[in-house]
């Protein structure tokens, strides 16, 4: 099976469908991989890094497309903006497809791939269950994302983020709200964090809040009764009571707050409006605001896409090509998402696209040109684990349960001991008595000191010790040699004999591997 | 002639080594010479026997009718005696210089039977034959402790040899859970009872019958009582088994009239009861219900639902592997019973040594229960010649896996499993184990996906910074090792 990697068209695009890293990992699973000659340059892999790789670097992009049984893609397909070819003309005919789609909002373009047979398997589709996250792309790119925005913002932002105090005077730290504790936002609250920013953090989803307080931010909410948890982890909209109440929440903080990273999406809804007119304007001049909602609407008065624009003195970022910005990163994650589909498809021989499994058949687009999406909606109940790729739960602690009071229970037998003792009356008995609970108390306190490393040897050293019921064997020889009595004794004896001799001779074998 | 009270003393000084002997183990260092006073022990033991029965010894005024029944009086008899010692004492070296480290468990589960049999032996020909001689108004203790004796010793003896099967793989490790099994084993100890009341009221030395049945009865007890432990049980087993024998070897002393049988038997059972509540508490399970058995079957209701949609493992190479090792600089390592099975700790240590010499800090975490026996890995560790002062036990341990960059687990499933702390409903809930998912990537090298031994599902090797690295062990870390050390 031959993977094809075209470059990409989309203007200002830098990521690659798969890395060198990919490309060997492909090879493994046996795919043979074509590479476009220059699709790795921006995100600086060249052509020569891939042929070590072991893919076959080809010139051209309509060969590459021609020749490729499965072709994968960063961006959905488009028309070359310098060429004018459009890219969904030159899959070959029944061939496949992977990579972005939005298939939503791509109507045309799914339903020229229907024309062409296309197989389409859509990155932005992957169901969001624990099983898939290896191939969550959305989130692999969100992480990035998150981390660039903070960064984003620490370039345009004019003073440090760490507080320091230094000969010529203080810095005080800054402050930085992040709003919705997604992936992106957790990743933007690591990034900040490890700045050393102070870092506060909102979202409308109770559930995150310890994930918020792991990554060490603070976690605000509104203080109304509502859970924003919609449907596979994603947040939903909330009333408009909640709405005036965030509103009002973050324009008192805004008077504070050096920096916001807005990361607030709905599902299938333009991006909420969180942070007003008025809130901008409370900020400090110089403030910083990233808007990762920006291609959706902006969860910022005034936010434009791809644009960093300057309002009542706080500059507002809108870019929206955040993972392009770190183009290496994100094309090997990218290409890892891809590599770990394939991989779940049956790698290059026994490739299928399988429609009774639940990840293949949500990231299915066209099925041989037949229209697949949206996938029959499986009950996903379960609740989503993506968050805890950057921040693990913290484990509910079952503590060891008690240990059961055996002190009864001892008490009982002690006292049926001392009973069968008084009715006997013997005090040969009671002497024997004496001596078997001393050697008890006295063994309990010897083998608590015994160190647990050396448990085995402990094990054959009793073992061979309780070899000594050798001399109860002894003690039956005396009767004559073909009585029961004695035939039994014999018997007894050769068994304790193994026992001792075994016993102790593997026990110092054991203890001289211990010294050496 | 020796005069009695040396023979008696000579028990009493066999029994003082004894104690020094387990004392002994409390260190490395003092082990070795602890085992010798173990030997020195029971040689003087034997020695002092022999003279008694050879009657060479010289009895006070009256006590010498009560040993008459002992001494050998069929010279072939003698003979007989020290070809069988021989012939043992042959036997017990050939196993203890064979027997693999890693097949410690075994060994040691059928030299338990070997005890429990010949307890049993003990007891029957101590009512048949002559031997010592009991005053009239001592019978009815004398045959309650000749029907402890070899009540215990059977059920020790079929459930050693049982669980020395199940050691071997010879019999499955699953829990035998027959309906009703409680109410069997009620009714067979019932009808030991019975049986026992039938024994110790017949007059003289008559009622042999009832106390062979009982016998019988008991053998089944013992095997069926190991039968419905599961295989994650087994080290408990195991030391309880230690404890029987020693409570069977009591038990002989008691109707022998021998203290040194008494001391002896206490101290093992008392060492066995101590290393099976360790086990317990290692695996947070109550005595009784690790006895009542029937573990490893029921998933509980909680986890079997979870059971079902786990996610996916991310698998490793050797290379990428080798790469995390290189990366890391401070290593844990997991052993656990899949590495005993695949003898890898010899290449293992190899690595250790190498990864160390690059400056690494590299440690292995040993849980209470990791392999079939108390202290297992340790001993497979000290065989393969791994420091151990580097080799440290659960506790010393959890605490630093936050700062660890790298945990390899080696044939180990259980005792790293997170639903022991997270999923109240899960079989193994409150099981202490090494919290390895703290650290930064766990790399898990299994054979397969397989459960362990509790039949439990891991969510640890669905966990993001977990890798799976599938291959035999020792093969695996043979890799591992040209890996490392291929530039």
């Amino acid at each position: 099976m031959k993977i094809g990697v075209p470059q990409e068209v989309w203007p200002g695009e830098c990521r690659v469908a798969a890395s060198p890293a990919n490309v060997k990992r492909l090879v493994k699973m046996g795919f043979s991989v074509l590479v476009e000659s220059g699709a790795g340059a921006a995100a600086s892999f060249d052509d020569e890094t891939y042929r070590q790789a072991g893919a076959e670097v080809i010139d051209g992009t309509a060969a590459l497309w021609e020749q490729s049984d499965i072709v994968i893609k960063v961006r959905a397909p488009m028309q070359n903006p310098e060429t004018g070819v459009d890219e969904a003309d030159l899959l070959r005919e029944g061939g496949t497809l992977i990579s972005f789609i939005w298939p939503g909002q791509e109507e045309e373009l799914v339903k020229k791939l229907a024309a062409r047979k296309a197989t389409v398997l859509a990155m932005d589709c992957v169901p969001r269950i624990s099983r898939a996250q290896k191939l969550d792309a959305l989130s692999s790119m969100a992480n990035i994302a998150g981390y660039r925005a903070v960064l984003e913002a620490a370039h345009h932002f004019g003073s440090f983020f760490t507080g320091q105090m230094t000969a010529a005077g203080k810095v005080p730290p800054a402050k930085v709200l992040v709003v919705g504790a997604g992936v992106a936002g957790l990743a933007a609250i690591g990034a900040a964090k490890g700045l050393g920013a102070i870092v506060r953090a909102f979202d409308t989803r109770p559930a995150v809040e310890e994930q918020v307080q792991s990554m060490g931010a603070e976690f605000l909410t509104v203080q109304i009764e509502e859970d924003g948890t919609g449907s596979g982890g994603y947040a939903k909209q909330m009333s408009q009571a909640f709405i005036d109440a965030e509103h009002a929440l973050f324009e008192e903080l805004a008077q504070d707050i050096d920096i916001i990273v807005t990361t607030a999406l709905i599902p299938g809804k333009p991006a909420p409006l969180l942070i007003t007119e008025q809130a901008v304007k409370n900020m400090k001049a110089g403030s910083v605001i990233v808007d990762l909602a920006a291609e959706r609407g902006g969860n910022t008065a005034g936010a434009v896409a791809d644009q960093v624009i300057e309002s009542h003195g706080v500059t507002i970022i809108g870019y929206t090509d955040l993972p392009s910005r770190m183009a290496k990163v994100s094309s090997n994650l990218y290409g890892n998402n891809i590599c770990h589909l394939l991989d779940d498809m049956g790698g290059a021989e026994n490739y299928k696209v399988d429609e009774a499994d639940e990840v293949v058949r949500g990231t299915l687009v066209l099925n041989g040109g037949e229209m697949k999406w949206p996938a029959p909606v499986k009950k996903l109940a379960e609740e989503t684990k993506v968050a805890d790729s950057i921040s693990q739960k913290a484990a509910v602690q079952v503590g060891p349960t008690e240990k059961k009071d055996r002190g009864p229970f001892a008490l009982l037998l002690i006292g049926l001991v001392l009973i069968a003792v008084g009715w006997s009356g013997d005090t040969g008995f009671l002497h024997q008595v004496t001596v078997f609970v001393l050697s008890c108390f006295i063994g309990y306190q010897v083998i608590w000191n015994v160190s647990a490393s050396l448990h085995t040897p402990l094990m054959s050293v009793t073992n061979a010790i309780s070899g000594i019921i050798i001399v109860g064997g002894m003690l039956q020889l005396g009767g004559p040699l073909d009585s029961p009595a004695t035939i039994l004794g014999v018997i007894a004896v050769f068994f304790a004999t193994i026992n001792i001799a075994g016993g102790f001779l593997v026990t110092q074998r054991m203890l001289k591997m211990f010294q050496g | 002639m020796i005069p009695y009270g040396a023979i008696i003393s000579s028990y009493l000084v066999a029994a003082v080594l004894f104690i020094l002997s387990l004392g002994g183990l409390s260190t490395q260092k003092t082990a070795r010479r602890g085992n010798l006073y173990g030997i020195i022990g029971m040689a003087l033991a034997v020695a002092a026997t022999t003279m008694l029965i050879l009657g060479k010894v010289q009895f006070p005024e009256g006590l010498g009718e009560n040993f008459s029944g002992v001494l050998l009086n069929d010279p072939t008899t003698s003979s007989v005696f020290a070809v069988v010692i021989g012939l043992g004492a042959l036997i017990g070296a050939i196993l203890a210089a064979r027997v693999g480290m890693t097949s410690m468990p075994e060994l040691v589960a059928i030299l338990h039977s070997f005890v429990g049999l010949a307890a049993v032996l003990v007891g029957i020909s101590t009512y048949m034959g002559s031997g010592i001689s009991v005053p009239v108004g001592g019978e009815l203790v004398h045959n309650i402790e000749i029907y402890l004796d070899v009540f215990i010793g059977a059920i020790t003896f079929t459930g050693s040899v049982l669980a020395f099967l199940k050691l071997r793989g010879s019999v499955s490790g699953k829990p035998l859970t027959l309906p009703g099994r409680h109410l069997l084993n009620l009714l067979m100890v019932g009808a030991c009872i019975y049986l026992a009341f039938e024994f110790v009221t017949a007059d003289g030395h008559t009622a042999v019958q009832p106390l062979l049945w009982m016998t019988l009865i008991a053998c089944v007890i013992g095997f069926h009582m190991v039968a419905a432990i599961g295989g994650a049980d087994m080290p408990v087993v195991v030391s309880m088994l230690n404890s029987y024998s020693g409570w069977a070897a009591a038990a002989a002393g008691f109707m022998l009239k021998n203290d040194l049988l008494i001391v002896t038997g206490a101290l093992v059972g008392s060492s066995g009861a101590i290393l099976s509540y360790i086990m317990c508490r290692a695996m947070n399970r109550s005595f009784v219900s690790v006895i009542l058995g029937g573990f490893g079957t029921d998933g509980g209701g909680g986890s079997s639902t979870k059971d079902e949609d786990q996610g996916e493992v991310v698998t490793f190479d050797i290379e990428e592997t080798v790469e995390a090792m290189r990366d890391a600089t401070d290593i844990i390592i997991i052993p656990g019973y899949g590495m005993a099975v695949a003898q890898a700790q010899h290449s293992l240590s190899q690595v250790v040594d190498f990864l160390k010499e690059k400056g690494k800090t590299v440690r292995f975490g040993i849980h209470p229960v990791a392999g079939r026996l108390p202290g297992h890995m340790n001993v497979l560790l000290a065989e393969a010649n791994v420091d151990y002062n580097l080799v440290l036990e659960m506790d010393e341990l959890n605490d630093d896996f936050p700062a660890t960059d790298l945990v390899l687990v080696i044939g180990a499933n259980d005792i790293v499993n997170p639903d022991a702390l997270e999923d109240p409903n899960s079989p193994i809930a409150g099981m202490p184990v090494l919290e390895v998912w703290k650290s930064e990537m766990v790399v898990v090298m299994k054979r397969s996906m397989g459960t362990g031994y509790a039949g439990v599902q891991n969510p640890l090797f669905f966990k993001d910074n977990t890798r799976m690295l599938f291959g035999d062990a020792k093969a695996v870390v043979d890799q591992l090792l040209t890996g490392l050390r291929s530039p």
